[in-house]
């Protein structure tokens, strides 16, 4: 604690207050480190079976939140004596409230064409002002002081995995939906639909008999229900209630977790823990070190650049047309 | 050889010693290729062989790792396409390569520096025409022309370049006869007026139509050379496949041979009344087709580019519905799209996902791979498909390679109905050979097989009766290459 007090500029003070706020310390790990990559997996995992259907779904944060609200209204006061039941409703409906939130987008993409990198950006600030206003209207808490509601019942928390942590069974969630999510990719024949659409859609159309329009809007919901899902387990594990700025961005870094995963479902365990890490570790910079938390968010997309760069042909565009490599090469391209 | 012009005498293109190696594929191996000013050479080889190779080393698309570029005298050292450019080379891909959405004038400036003037560039493009005798509508978007305007743009951008060296790289492969005979014309001229070209082809007849010389290639050497009017078509077959007597009978076959009309009972298995076919667009391509096609039957259909077969051809393959009429089409129908790169493969996937792509729309629950992967191993055994393994990528076999995936995939169950447009398109012959030979086993094991080809002769070698497609409009025309080639033009 008194290194912590060292001034901005002192090099090794900095990596310290990172390694102490990230990895170093049981509670920094167990507490903070840990905590945090259960979101950003399980989005993580969402976003990338929609980008493997080659839809863009930029839309994880506002799903989120739309699941936190889901899970917040399930587990209030009310929902005493649903037991352990609670828990599954809750988790339940924000898994379905994110899938409705993402239906819109997909609604709007097979109806009118809408672009669902556009329409979800959007529905991302829908669903924050929506949370404003619940927080500050119907749902506030009784004194009406606080703009957040009022904390779930505690049948509807998800237990604690240690006493002294705030390490949560979501973590074990968040690995199971990993797997599960590689297992449903490689064995089933939707997970596979969703990769061949994403691959080609004109060879899934025609070889496949695909019903392309079909696969891209399911892999959208069921990229929908898993943050929402995500949401609901931040709700009932860590905030045990709905708040503004409940999420630090969970849906926006984990569009990068899947991609430096390169979209692969296992991987992304690994790159959501990685992200974690660089989150804590800036808050850690910042709390003991006085480093602005701006350097360290920059310092995160610095390590992401590095990634990609190293990892030479990155993810592809799903959009480009799978064409035959030399021949094509046209004289004046 | 006492031309007053003594430029006319340096040979257009020296290649000496060229080599190129791929990883652990020995691509070329010491070639010497040379064609004269003011002359066609062709260059023929078995897929594979390093005609595509060598070409894009002329055109500096790829450098040799060993060996000399010649141009017009020039040594050539650090080559690149735009020295290629400067120097007079130009190169049309068996893949055109417009930008669709840009117009006419703008395709022919593109990839040039400087400013877009679309004054100059409508001159310049008026100027090629002129000189080249080629002519394309000026002010339509690319993907607005039909496929020969597409290739004569291309061309006519590699001149507005100052190209003198034309290469260009299965050409016909695309064009319908009679457009294929204006272009071998238009070659001849070009190479009147002092142009050289190099036609990479596998048609040989095209090859002693129109090329002074030809180069055999073959495993990446140079296996025969010599005057076009020496060497027979026969000849040529021997040099190209000299170890298999059955492929050069099976290309003899290519030209005249053609199964008999099998006698037996034969069942309905197509019947077409009426029938409109609306495309994507909501123009009508056909209108009241009234056909039919039964059990043994291999029924070719031909047309020129644009006339509504491509349409119908979907219909078949029950890939766009009908607009009115009635169309009763089979439940099982293979289908060999034309374009195997956009339509029958994922490149990036294993052979054995490519196998599992077929129908994929229709399979539920778990998807039995290992299943697959003793299927797909078996397709490769039994189709002759060269590749590594069954978890080889799609992208890491040849191009005849993969299309005897996609046949064997399509033909391996016993449907109804196979449909395959352009089946053998960027093939050689070999490969042609067996593509044919499997539609001909499909139809003797009781299905009605539709095909199209851009090649009237393929069709008439492969079918049993001959439906041509004219302005939308579908009628049954003797197997007659003139009559046929009439009706295709709209002429009685």
């Amino acid at each position: 604690m008194i290194i912590s007090l060292a001034a901005a500029g002192d090099v090794v003070g900095v990596l310290e207050a990172f390694w102490r706020g990230s990895l170093g310390t049981s509670s920094a790990f167990f507490s903070g480190t840990l905590v945090r990559a259960i979101p950003l997996s399980i989005v993580g995992v969402g976003i990338a079976i929609a980008f493997r259907a080659g839809v863009f779904n930029i839309g994880g944060e506002g799903q989120l939140l739309l699941g936190a609200v889901a899970a917040t209204v399930v587990g209030l006061p009310w929902s005493h004596g649903l037991g352990v039941a609670g828990v599954a409703i809750a988790l339940v409906a924000s898994a379905v409230a994110g899938a409705a939130w993402a239906g819109i987008a997909a609604v709007l993409r097979a109806r009118f064409g809408v672009l669902e990198v556009i329409s979800t950006i959007m529905l991302n600030f829908i669903a924050a002002n929506f949370v404003s206003y619940l927080v500050r209207g119907p749902l506030q808490e009784p004194t009406h002081v606080y703009p957040q509601t009022e904390l779930i019942s505690t049948s509807v928390r998800l237990p604690r995995l240690w006493a002294e942590t705030r390490l949560h069974a979501g973590i074990v969630i968040a690995a199971a939906v990993a797997v599960g999510a590689w297992w449903f990719l490689t064995r089933t024949a939707a997970g596979f639909r969703i990769r061949a659409v994403g691959a080609s859609t004109t060879a899934s159309r025609v070889t496949g008999r695909v019903n392309v329009e079909r696969v891209s809007a399911v892999a959208l919901v069921a990229s929908g229900a898993l943050a929402g899902f995500a949401g609901g387990i931040e709700v009932t594990g860590v905030t045990y209630a709905l708040y503004e700025n409940l999420s630090p961005g969970y849906g926006f870094s984990a569009i990068a977790v899947a991609i430096l995963a390169r979209l692969h479902p296992l991987a992304i365990c690994g790159t959501a823990l990685l992200f974690a890490t660089l989150e804590t570790g800036a808050l850690g910079m910042q709390r003991d070190a006085g480093v602005p938390s701006v350097v360290a968010s920059a310092l995160e997309a610095l390590v992401i650049l590095a990634v990609v760069a190293m990892t030479g042909r990155f993810v592809r565009i799903p959009w480009r047309t799978v064409r035959p490599r030399a021949s094509d090469a046209g004289v004046a391209a | 050889m006492s031309s007053a012009n003594g430029q006319l005498q340096l040979p257009a293109l020296e290649l000496r010693g060229v080599a190129k190696r791929f990883g652990d594929v020995t691509a070329l191996d010491g070639v010497d290729f040379t064609v004269a000013a003011g002359s066609v050479h062709a260059l023929v080889g078995e897929n594979g062989a390093g005609k595509s190779t060598l070409m894009r080393i002329a055109d500096g698309l790829l450098s040799p790792d060993a060996g000399t570029i010649r141009l017009f005298g020039n040594t050539i050292t650090a080559h690149s396409v735009r020295q290629a450019m400067r120097v007079g080379v130009g190169m049309v891909h068996q893949h055109l390569s417009l930008a669709p959405n840009l117009s006419v004038t703008e395709n022919l400036v593109l990839g040039e520096s400087g400013f877009f003037r679309p004054g100059s560039a409508a001159d310049l493009l008026r100027r090629t025409e002129l000189a080249s005798g080629l002519i394309v509508p000026h002010d339509a978007l690319a993907r607005d022309l039909s496929i020969v305007e597409q290739q004569r743009l291309e061309i006519l951008k590699a001149l507005a370049r100052g190209a003198r060296l034309l290469i260009l790289d299965e050409p016909t492969a695309v064009l319908a006869p009679s457009e294929v005979e204006d272009l071998l014309r238009w070659i001849r001229d070009f190479a009147a007026r002092g142009g050289s070209v190099v036609l990479v082809t596998h048609k040989l007849r095209e090859a002693r139509a129109v090329a002074d010389e030809v180069t055999v290639l073959r495993h990446g050497r140079v296996v025969r050379v010599g005057s076009a009017a020496t060497i027979s078509e026969h000849e040529l077959a021997r040099a190209i496949f000299p170890e298999n007597v059955e492929v050069q009978s099976a290309a003899a076959t290519l030209a005249s041979g053609k199964l008999e009309a099998p006698k037996q009972p034969r069942d309905l298995l197509v019947q077409a009344d009426a029938v409109d076919v609306t495309d994507s667009r909501g123009a009508r391509r056909i209108h009241d087709a009234v056909f039919e096609v039964r059990r043994h039957e291999i029924v070719g259909i031909a047309a020129v580019e644009g006339s509504g077969h491509r349409e119908l051809l979907q219909a078949l393959a029950a890939l766009l519905p009908v607009s009115s009429g009635v169309l009763r089409l089979p439940e099982r129908i293979g289908l060999i799209p034309a374009d195997r790169y956009r339509d029958a493969l994922v490149l990036e996937f294993t052979l054995v996902e490519n196998v599992a792509l077929h129908r994929l729309g229709t399979r539920h629950g778990l998807i039995p791979w290992r299943d697959l992967e003793d299927r797909t191993s078996g397709l490769l055994e039994h189709f002759d498909i060269v590749a590594s393994s069954a978890r080889a990528r799609a992208r890491e076999l040849s191009g005849g390679n993969q299309q005897r995936l996609v046949v064997a995939r399509e033909l391996e169950h016993a449907h109804d109905l196979v449909v395959a447009d352009n089946p053998t398109r960027g093939l050689d012959i070999r490969a042609t050979a067996f593509v044919h030979g499997q539609l001909r086993e499909a139809a003797a094991r009781g299905a009605a097989v539709v095909v199209h080809s851009s090649d009237l002769d393929e069709i008439l070698s492969l079918a049993t009766r001959m439906l041509v497609v004219y302005h939308g409009e579908v009628r049954e025309v003797a197997l007659d290459r003139d009559k046929v080639g009439r009706a295709m033009l709209g002429a009685a």
